[in-house]
């Protein structure tokens, strides 16, 4: 009843709301090599609005790589020596918008802000002065220059993918037990819960392995996917998320009564989060502050970041610990409370 | 004493399914708790089997404790739930193997006492448990829980959807396991099996009615039974219920059992009071006491 009921409230808020291609505080960063009056008039106008957020300002054109490998920072916006001389002078100046396309959608629409705010501060300067600047804007696209989508999905479909075999099946091949009566027979023998699971959960991890790989090889192989970082520390990562997955079937498997049970709960309390709030389709950083605070609480989410890091980006261990650290958790989290419920007796 | 249960009690949150239970079932017994669906049984039994936790009350299996050595408990017994709880998708075959090594055994270590269980099966070894008939389902059920040699079996209603063949070949078996020294309690809601137990307990609504020998229940009985036919069976038993001194009347085949308040019952002033009713081809003779007959009347005391 309540999932009949709460279903189309949660669906019709969360669409509403976090939904959207438009930008909010996206995180920007600023290198102004000019630092002069009217730069600063230009950043002021792009810190008002409420698409962007000025995260930090930077000196030096090495400093951008490293900051978009941590991937908070989506763009910076690179304002060339002598700005505003070379707009009196030659009445045109260059400003490049250097974006992360490792999200195209989103790094396609914060030029285009970026772009009409630059446009619009030209149009009202000139109007005042009646001169005739004109800002010169060059895009530069990092990791995805043609701006593929393929590179969203790809991480994406491999986390729906891992999800939906490793939780979903295994939460449901274990309440077929109970509903069969099987499980009652298994628990009255000398068998331990542990092994009664981990012979539950070893078929699927098996499945799962080769279901990633078998993405990756596709998405590198047919997409053109590139795998920048180490293919081990993805292997380990798919690994590590795999088991997430898994924990997470058990602790479903825990709760739920029957089959039916379990497909609901993980088609509504997975799938759904998993293909709105993980970043995979819409990205994170434009959906109101609540919604983006219950995507912490997603795997998926961390999972995405690490793989676009580790294949787009390159990113080592170093960079990524973070992330790892906090899957590790959540997999522990869940086989505790998987422990906590299992029951060596029937209800 | 193989299984001791004293004062077991437990409800589920709408209905009161075992009250205040005890029992003993000696070492070796073939032991029946018989009585009609929903009085409790499989809740007894699951509270046995230590897969269910009671409310109130203590129980032992094997003289070990229901709550505290369920571990030990579990490497000791046979358990073979009311419903059909194999793996459907596996062989015969695959299923033996595969209970067999659960419980850390093999097929042939324990192959004599089940063998001639498993003979009457063995034609059908590779054919799936799902496809297999409700008679050989429950054999095959039966060699899965024996395939550990168990000291104590529980068997839930091991004969309910069998066919009357099968289950008189089943309760052989039994007996023949019995003979091998395990302790068997069987629960049924068919009255006829309950001759074949040693011991029974008649149990309605989460309540035992009465424990003893199946001879020593019927003979204890004190009240003359009257078995009645006429043309009309229905209203044979509408017009039993309004004969001023009746006491009890239900149907039985194709008779109704007959019981009067009075001791001194003359059958044929009842013979006259139903030709006034106009029934025709009136039958009435003393009935031989059957268990049914005993757990009706408990029955109807306890209601």
């Amino acid at each position: 009843m309540f999932i009949l009921f709460g279903m189309p409230i949660a669906q019709i808020m969360l669409f509403g709301f976090a939904i959207t291609n438009e930008i909010n505080n996206v995180k920007i960063a600023i290198l102004d090599k000019s630092k002069d009056k009217e730069t600063e008039k230009i950043i002021n106008k792009i810190s008002a609005s409420k698409y962007f957020h000025i995260e930090q300002q930077i000196s030096s054109e090495n400093q951008i790589k490293a900051i978009f490998e941590k991937g908070k920072i989506k763009a910076v916006l690179l304002f060339e020596n002598h700005f505003i001389k070379n707009l009196q002078a030659q009445k045109q100046a260059k400003v490049q918008i250097i974006t992360d396309a490792s999200d195209p959608n989103t790094a396609n629409t914060i030029t285009n802000y970026t772009n009409a705010i630059l446009q619009n501060y030209i149009q009202e300067n000139n109007k005042i002065k009646t001169e005739n600047y004109q800002i010169d804007t060059q895009t530069q696209l990092y990791y995805n220059p043609e701006l593929k989508g393929v590179f969203t999905f790809v991480p994406g479909v491999m986390t729906v993918i891992l999800m939906l075999v490793s939780a979903m099946m295994t939460s449901i091949s274990i309440t077929k037990e109970k509903e069969l009566g099987t499980m009652e027979v298994l628990l009255v023998s000398p068998l331990n819960p542990l092994q009664v699971i981990l012979g539950k959960v070893f078929p699927y991890i098996f499945l799962s392995i080769i279901n990633a790989t078998v993405i990756v090889i596709l998405g590198v192989f047919v997409f053109g996917m590139p795998v920048q970082g180490s293919v081990f520390l993805l292997a380990f990562e798919s690994f590590l998320f795999i088991i997430t997955a898994l924990s997470l079937g058990i602790l479903i498997s825990t709760v739920a009564q029957s089959q039916q049970t379990a497909m609901m709960l993980s088609l509504m309390g997975l799938m759904l989060p998993i293909i709105i709030l993980s970043g995979f389709i819409f990205p994170i950083s434009s959906m109101p502050l609540p919604l983006q605070i219950i995507s912490n609480i997603i795997p998926a989410k961390w999972f995405i970041i690490i793989i676009k890091a580790i294949m787009l980006k390159g990113a080592g261990i170093a960079i990524i610990w973070k992330e790892t650290l906090i899957l590790i958790g959540m997999t522990l989290f869940f086989i505790l409370l998987s422990i906590k419920n299992y029951k060596i007796r029937l209800e | 004493m193989s299984i001791q249960v004293e004062n077991i009690s437990k409800s589920y949150p709408k209905t009161l399914a075992v009250s205040d239970i005890s029992f003993e079932v000696k070492e070796g017994e073939l032991f029946g708790l018989i009585g009609p669906d929903g009085a409790g049984k499989t809740t007894l039994f699951r509270i046995l089997t230590t897969v269910l936790l009671a409310d109130e009350g203590k129980a032992t299996v094997a003289g070990l404790d229901v709550i505290q050595d369920y571990k030990e408990i579990r490497k000791n017994i046979g358990y073979m739930p009311g419903k059909f709880s194999l793996y459907q998708d596996l062989t015969i075959t695959e299923n033996l193997n595969f209970f067999a090594t659960i419980f850390g055994t093999t097929l042939e270590e324990n192959y004599d006492l089940i063998k001639e269980i498993y003979i009457q099966i063995e034609p059908f070894k590779n054919r799936r448990a799902g496809a297999l008939s409700g008679g050989m389902k429950q054999k095959l059920a039966l060699c899965c829980a024996l395939i550990h040699k168990p000291k104590i079996l529980f068997l839930d209603e091991p004969t309910t959807g069998v066919d009357p063949v099968s289950r008189k070949e089943f309760w052989e078996m039994l007996k023949r396991l019995q003979k091998k020294g395990i302790t068997i309690l069987v629960s049924t809601p068919y009255m006829d099996e309950a001759a074949l137990c040693d011991r029974i307990a008649l149990i309605q609504k989460g309540q035992i009615l009465k424990i003893d020998s199946p001879e020593n229940i019927v003979s204890h009985y004190n009240k003359t039974i009257y078995k009645v036919r006429t043309k009309n069976k229905h209203q044979l038993i509408l017009d039993l219920k309004k004969y001023p001194s009746h006491y009890s009347a239900f149907a039985f085949g194709e008779h109704v059992h007959y019981i009067d308040q009075n001791i001194h019952f003359d059958p044929t002033e009842l013979e006259k009071y139903l030709k006034e009713q106009l029934h025709s081809e009136i039958d009435i003779a003393v009935a031989k006491t059957s268990i049914e007959d005993v757990f009706m009347d408990f029955t109807m005391l306890n209601q």
